[in-house]
């Protein structure tokens, strides 16, 4: 039974509810640092680590935190366990530190970690916690891996560094540059567009698959960072004027208080 | 001094555009970029928030961090800084500001979570920048954030009624428009 879970877990995270091609959460850290592959796995194990560390330390405390002060109590467990991790690349592995420069400390602000101890952690066992953190840490890796691969193979030639292409290519160095992350994801939410729409034809359930932060992080509902550090209720007008999503929230909210 | 910060000052706000070539603050550039209107009330948000975020972290960082050596606390401290900020300034502007209130305050709760608030206050520390600096630095990103924001929502209000292949509506498209301007701001590298 607990084996099941465990397995039900990590697949969970590469495959149905993989964070960057199914939730489209974090893109920031996505589109920075996928310029080679070996960038977007070290970046994608950083934010791994510090995923399942603090999925499993906010399970641990789940009973302790008090509900009014969990979202800043979330952002202090995970900004230590960013700061530990910082610390440990810059002195061990400094090259990657020096690769991911700035968007390591930002991986406090990531998408998935916050969303992930609000929507997993704060209700689940440590174990399965730890696991899930680990889950959709693998698919965050696994897709920035990919991506970056993308990125290098067209934008360098090279694949990890090494060159695999044959010399007479000539490679489209736009796509190593801030142009190309764009390009990458457009194509990225083309083709999930597209799955999503043929699923749908099929009469399959599709709403797990966002597309992107059609509005804005705050307010994807389930899986983002809604009510991140306020009560969004009061702030229905501002919602309202940036898209459709944050409409469906309040109607759910209604629904919940009626 | 003076030339320095002009250039900071371009730096930032054109050459590494913040959206554009950081790829910080993407949620808001991509979510509240529907109306051109919008668009500019959150850039102006945002100018306000990152300015005093950048001036506070700025002088917590040299006379609290710097003197007791808690450098390696900055992550954590500065992230609680600039939450608690938002919300100050929030209920600030509520009580004594009200126009003001009315004009920004529907996007004040939206910027706590926008990354790049905390990317510029690492950014102004990574790069050793002083507290004026750092505050010119802050407030010329935002400006560069801003600029890009309204560009784009000008450019989607115009393609609402374009033909576009049924795949690549909604996101898809914008973000190709956003990879369309980012090749027009590599432009302005030369510009230094």
């Amino acid at each position: 039974m607990k084996q099941n879970k465990i397995t039900e877990r990590l697949v969970n995270g590469l495959l149905k509810e993989n964070p960057t091609f199914v939730l489209m959460l974090g893109m920031c850290p996505t589109l920075a640092v996928t310029t080679s592959a070996i960038n977007g796995l070290g970046m994608g194990l950083t934010t791994m680590v510090v995923l399942a560390l603090s999925n499993m330390f906010i399970s641990m405390l789940r009973r302790i935190i008090p509900d009014k002060v969990r979202i800043p109590a979330f952002i202090v467990i995970i900004a230590s366990f960013v700061t530990v991790v910082e610390l440990l690349l810059k002195a061990f592995i400094p090259f990657l530190y020096s690769a991911l420069g700035l968007y390591i400390p930002l991986i406090v602000v990531n998408c998935i970690i916050l969303g992930r101890a609000e929507a997993y952690a704060s209700k689940n066992g440590v174990v399965s916690s730890l696991f899930d953190g680990i889950g959709m840490g693998l698919g965050f890796t696994c897709a920035l891996t990919i991506i970056g691969a993308v990125r290098e193979l067209i934008g360098a030639g090279e694949l990890f560094g090494f060159a695999v292409m044959p010399e007479s290519y000539v490679p489209c160095s736009i796509f190593v540059l801030a142009p190309g992350a764009f390009f990458v994801l457009a194509a990225l939410t083309a083709i999930q567009n597209k799955v999503k729409t043929a699923g749908e034809k099929k009469g399959r359930d599709m709403s797990r698959i966002q597309s992107g932060c059609n509005s804005d992080c705050m307010n994807c509902q389930d899986t983002g960072c809604s009510k991140r550090f306020y009560d969004t209720s009061s702030k229905e007008d501002a919602i309202n004027q940036s898209g459709n999503a944050a409409k469906v929230t309040a109607k759910k909210e209604g629904k919940n208080n009626g | 001094m003076v030339k320095d910060l002009l250039i900071i000052l371009i730096s930032s706000s054109l050459v590494s555009n913040v959206v554009l070539s950081q790829f910080l603050g993407l949620c808001p550039f991509l979510g509240v970029s529907k109306k051109t209107e919008t668009a500019a009330g959150m850039g102006t948000a945002v100018i306000f928030v990152i300015t005093l975020a950048s001036a506070v972290a700025g002088v917590i960082y040299k006379y609290i961090l710097q003197p007791f050596d808690l450098t390696y606390l900055q992550t954590i401290v500065f992230i609680l800084v600039i939450a608690a900020l938002v919300q100050f300034v929030e209920m600030f502007l509520k009580k004594f500001m009200k126009s003001l209130y009315q004009a920004l305050g529907v996007y004040l709760p939206l910027i706590t979570t926008n990354c790049a608030v905390l990317g510029v206050a690492l950014t102004n520390v990574q790069k050793n920048y002083g507290i004026l600096t750092g505050i010119v630095n802050g407030f010329a990103t935002a400006v560069g954030f801003t600029i890009s924001i309204v560009i784009l929502a000008g450019i989607r209000e115009k393609m609402e009624y374009n033909d576009i292949p049924d795949s690549f509506k909604g996101m898809p498209i914008v973000l190709l428009t956003a990879g369309l301007m980012a090749i027009a701001f590599c432009g302005f590298s030369g510009l230094l």
